[in-house]
């Protein structure tokens, strides 16, 4: 039986992935052939999608994008057997946007079927974990510190370092959580990888667990993402069923379970201390530090909180070493970056690179320009909180380093192109609204300091007083950066005067035909 | 509305499937069944049972062991009723031993715990700046307009709730929505009239 391989990828479905899933099995039983339907995950080739790609004896040849109208067509030109059609793409692998990309934390992405455990085993699974059974809790831990991971959540911190923290805080009860709220927009890579490999976070979960000495862990996925979740839920309930999870994981007399939970529409649970007093059932209030939530975390617990990247990296390194991951990447960013290419261009999609590539590589090379056509104005890295870069400043490699050098934030690794038809005083006043919509409220530069930032842009849209409120914004830019309590607050200003410094003319508003006149 | 009826009525859309994995209060399958059911008597079904206390102890009893239960029983309560009723509140205050203030405290906090139903059906646009980028912000503006509400509004006829939300990580297919919690990419005005008629059955 000839197998057919459709995403399931929640991106995939909104264009329609599981009318071509329907449609095709129909097809099918009307010519009397035999198909099997295997779901996916997503490639990340979203221009593609929804993509149909079929077993043959020279591997997986895909045919995308896939209309209702063009099944038939399909079927009379023998897809079955990797027939010729203008739809046809070959294999995927060779595709450039493909072949040019270091796949290790996507490595199984919209290959294997998310919900099978031996489909994960067969490509890989489940050997860091073997590994690190056989590994005292400080060497999994010091793997992990020399390969160089940083927190791809965007604070890049050394996750290493972290695990250190955890395994050395003296408790009865640990925990490890997996932060996969992942609000930034322009960013998707957590929700593509709970919906394709599963299993390689519950991997990782599960190593972090036997490193720190933790028996519990939790998933917090966004309330946005409601694929992702039911995905990871039964994937858990899969691995539990194969002995990976619970009372004696692989065997080994060592106990580690997992639970998902559901967010509920609120951004700043994607800050780790928030996210901890959100799962405690309070208002997602971030928590001053110290105590750092590796020492004092969820219910007053030593808590390693990790991104949902981050933590299905570890696999990897546990089974092909720490410096084969860090032979990837540049200057202090070591290892491959899962960049989000999205908006305003060509081709979007997920992009996983080693650290060092520039923006014009990714935006040009592989977006291939605005989706409009129109010329390209602004890209944004890095989420609501990450700077807007104009097309001369492409250069920049994409490194912690080099972006914070430029006054932005690599972040998640996001990147949301605009045309010139964007309005960057529009952009830095969003910046402030969403701000304002989304700051919990508990510190008074972020919670006040967003609604001030909101009206004095209102003013300088409005062309009044340019010259005073300039310097009322400045003056509240560093404010927020200098006195906010957490990221949110801190780094709003960020959006706002990388518009600013780069993008002046939008900020022009005065009236200056009125003042001539007069 | 009798017992079996509202039993049936579980949450069928949206975040129906979303409650903790652990706890089958009513089987997802039983639930299907029973809406298979009642599709084919040709009844209208809702797809909220009307707020019952003794419904809602239930829930709340049934995600009373878990760590940290505030979040996950009210997921379930807004799946079973539809929103947060007032007298919920203190429910879950009672069944928890905490104060009706932190319960109140928490609800308030998170958008997805409305304090009142929504229409029949949800529509989520994303506003954050991928769909911005794509044009969003005009598309949502002047269907907002034709439909005569604002963001978070019913349609006059209860038919449809339209919310704001920031970003449904369908950033690469933009401007994006999830229509009860099914998604929908490059929407257009073309496919978002399409939802206002499914939405109202016309």
């Amino acid at each position: 039986m000839t197998r057919v391989f459709i995403s399931q990828d929640a991106a995939s479905l909104s264009l329609g992935a599981a009318k071509i899933a329907k449609l095709l099995r129909q097809e099918a039983v009307v010519r009397g052939t035999d198909l099997e339907i295997v779901p996916t995950g997503s490639r990340g080739l979203f221009w593609l999608e929804p993509l149909v790609e079929v077993e043959t004896s020279e591997g997986r040849v895909a045919y995308g994008p896939v209309s209702p109208s063009v099944l038939g067509s399909l079927f009379d030109a023998d897809f079955l057997s990797g027939g010729e059609h203008p739809l046809r793409l070959g294999r995927l692998e060779d595709q450039p946007y493909l072949a040019r990309q270091q796949r290790l934390t996507f490595a199984r992405c919209g290959i294997v079927n998310p919900l099978s455990v031996e489909d994960y085993e067969a490509h890989g699974g489940y050997v860091g974990l073997k590994r690190a059974l056989g590994l005292e809790p400080q060497a999994i831990v010091d793997e992990i510190k020399l390969s160089g991971l940083r927190g791809r959540g965007g604070a890049g911190f050394p996750t290493g370092i972290k695990w250190d923290t955890v395994l050395h805080a003296q408790a009865d009860r640990k925990y490890i959580v997996c932060n996969a709220d992942e609000g930034d927009s322009g960013t998707f890579g957590d929700r593509m990888l709970m919906e394709g490999d599963p299993f390689s976070l519950i991997e990782g979960m599960t190593i972090a667990g036997l490193a720190v000495g933790a028996d519990k862990g939790f998933i917090y996925i966004r309330s946005e993402y409601p694929h992702a979740y039911r995905t990871m839920t039964e994937a858990i309930e899969f691995a539990a069923k194969a002995s990976y999870l619970g009372p004696s994981v692989m065997g080994s007399g060592r106990p580690f379970t997992l639970e998902t939970r559901l967010g509920a529409g609120a951004y700043i649970c994607g800050e780790e201390t928030s996210l901890l007093d959100s799962l405690e059932g309070k208002r997602g209030m971030v928590r001053a530090k110290p105590p750092l939530p590796a020492v004092a975390g969820l219910f007053g617990k030593p808590t390693l909180v990790n991104n949902t990247l981050s933590l299905a990296t570890v696999p990897w390194i546990m089974a092909h070493g720490s410096q084969a991951y860090a032979d990837f990447g540049m200057g202090r960013s070591r290892g491959t970056l899962p960049i989000q290419l999205a908006g305003n261009v060509t081709r979007g999609g997920l992009i996983e690179l080693a650290f060092g590539a520039t923006l014009r590589e990714i935006v040009e090379d592989f977006g291939g320009g605005t989706a409009t056509g129109r010329p390209l104005k602004a890209v944004q890295v890095g989420g609501p909180l990450g700077a807007y870069f104009p097309a001369s400043m492409l250069d920049i490699p994409l490194d912690y380093e080099a972006i914070a050098a430029e006054k932005g934030l690599l972040g998640h690794g996001g990147i949301v192109v605009f045309d010139d038809t964007v309005d960057l005083s529009r952009q830095a006043r969003f910046a402030f609204e969403f701000c304002a919509k989304e700051s919990c409220g508990k510190c008074t530069p972020c919670r006040v300091g967003a609604v001030r930032g909101v009206e004095v842009m209102d003013r300088i849209i409005a062309g009044i007083d340019p010259e005073k409120n300039f310097e009322v914004l400045e003056d509240l830019c560093t404010l927020m950066t200098d006195a906010s309590l957490c990221a949110m607050g801190g780094l709003t200003p960020l959006p706002v005067m990388s518009a600013l410094t780069h993008f002046p003319e939008d900020f022009d508003k005065a009236p200056q035909v009125i003042a001539a006149a007069e | 509305m009798n017992k079996g009826d509202r039993t049936a009525s579980w949450a069928v859309r949206g975040f129906g499937c979303l409650t903790h994995p652990k706890i089958s209060v009513a089987s997802r399958a039983q639930r299907e069944q029973s809406r298979r059911n009642q599709q084919y008597l040709g009844e209208e079904m809702p797809r909220f049972g009307e707020w019952d206390q003794a419904r809602a102890r239930e829930i709340i009893a049934a995600h009373g062991n878990l760590e940290g239960p505030v979040l996950p029983i009210l997921h379930a309560l807004v799946d079973e009723f539809g929103y947060i009723h007032e007298e919920a509140i203190g429910l879950v205050a009672s069944a928890l031993n905490l104060s009706r203030a932190e319960i109140h405290g928490t609800v308030s906090f998170y958008h997805d715990f409305r304090r009142e139903p929504a229409g029949e059906h949800v529509l989520k646009l994303c506003r954050a700046e991928a769909c911005q980028s794509m044009n969003g912000p005009q598309l949502a503006r002047e269907f907002l307009n034709e439909l005569g509400i604002e963001w978070g509004g019913t349609t006059h006829d209860g038919a449809l709730t339209v919310e704001g939300a920031f970003c449904l990580g369908l950033c690469a297919c933009a401007p994006s929505a999830l229509y009860d919690g099914e998604p929908i990419g490059r929407i257009d005005r073309e496919r978002l009239d399409s939802v206002v008629r499914e939405a109202r059955g016309t």
